[in-house]
């Protein structure tokens, strides 16, 4: 049988000042079932606050042929890390 | 006929335990993973209800019973569930449709019970009314889905409403009659956005409330009770 239900991808929000992450995808008809199945799935053991559903088909990806291309250039720009700065101790999440 | 607290507490004890053990029975056998998940969540939100409501009803009977013996120790004539909670899940629309009749009663009673001067009923009903909310999302988007589907779906909904709704008329017997105006507005509301209507009146089938329940609850226990009642007391 042709599955016809959509695969979404599924982004949570751990806690609020957090961004979005994605953990998965599921399969669902529309997008606010998308919703609740992505809710059962994934937020069963309290792993978030807030939820995103974007349909898989909307995401374009880069091509693993082009990966050369694309980021081997940045392998030798260290000077592009911000390791020279102090990070005061109170700044989290950068 | 007034209600006894302890009559009442099993009463709403027995409904979310009996259910859940049927959502329960689709582990693994569901059409997919999500609603496999999905009806497993929703089964031990209600076993969580069950054992607040059985802890209780054994405090106030005062014989030493706590929700476990209560649950594993009582015969088919002691359950004080509901007939709709023990129906066979029959197939998903079937399901669904169980669960959108039982949450949505199961909304405006605890919505009630949150208001009782009872603190221990109080305090069970704020915490489940936001399980129930999503039950009843959840249910009420499949019958709507389901009704508003495919020829097929449409019939198997249509059959479901047929089959649940003999049931319905024992929610509401005595004095939680109050509540049908309220529970029939809702549902004809959601069955409307799918073109769907509630069947026409039936003779009402009644008597889980009193103990007297269909074949189909000894089969339950029977599997339920097994363990414990083939090694009492047993843990894992």
């Amino acid at each position: 049988m042709k599955n016809i239900t959509p695969i979404w991808e599924v982004f949570v929000r751990a806690k609020n000042g957090l961004s979005h992450r994605h953990v998965g995808s599921v399969h669902a008809a529309d997008a606010s079932s998308a919703v609740e199945a992505a809710r059962d799935v994934y937020t069963r053991r309290m792993e978030g606050v807030s939820l995103w559903v974007v349909p898989s088909n909307a995401i374009t990806a880069s091509d693993p042929g082009d990966a050369a291309a694309l980021f081997a250039p940045a392998e030798d720009k260290i000077y592009r890390h911000p390791t020279f700065y102090t990070v005061p101790d109170n700044v989290k999440h950068i | 006929m007034t209600q006894s607290p302890l009559d009442l507490a099993l009463r709403l004890g027995d409904d979310a335990l009996i259910l859940s053990q049927r959502l329960c029975e689709w582990c693994g056998h569901a059409p997919t993973l999500e609603i496999d998940l999905a009806l497993s969540n929703i089964g031990l939100d209600l076993l969580g209800q069950a054992q607040f409501f059985l802890d209780y009803a054994g405090q106030l009977e005062g014989a030493g019973r706590d929700a476990d013996v209560l649950a594993y120790h009582r015969e088919e004539h002691e359950f004080k569930n509901c007939l709709l909670a023990e129906q066979p899940n029959g197939d998903f629309a079937r399901t669904m449709v169980r669960q959108f009749f039982f949450s949505s009663w199961q909304l405006l009673r605890f919505q009630e019970l949150a208001r009782s001067s009872d603190e221990h009923f109080a305090a069970i009903a704020a915490k489940a009314l936001k399980e129930i909310a999503y039950h009843l999302q959840f249910s009420a988007d499949w019958v709507v889905r389901l009704g508003d589907g495919t020829e097929e779906s449409r019939t198997r909904v249509q059959t479901a409403l047929a089959w649940c709704w003999r049931f319905v008329d024992e929610l509401f017997a005595g004095d939680d009659g109050v509540l049908r105006p309220a529970w029939e507005a809702r549902v004809s509301a959601t069955l409307a956005q799918a073109g769907l209507s509630l069947p026409a009146p039936v003779r009402g089938i009644t008597g889980g409330r009193e103990g007297r329940h269909s074949e189909h609850l000894g089969h339950l226990l029977a599997e339920m009770q097994y363990l414990q009642r083939v090694h009492p007391g047993a843990q894992w």
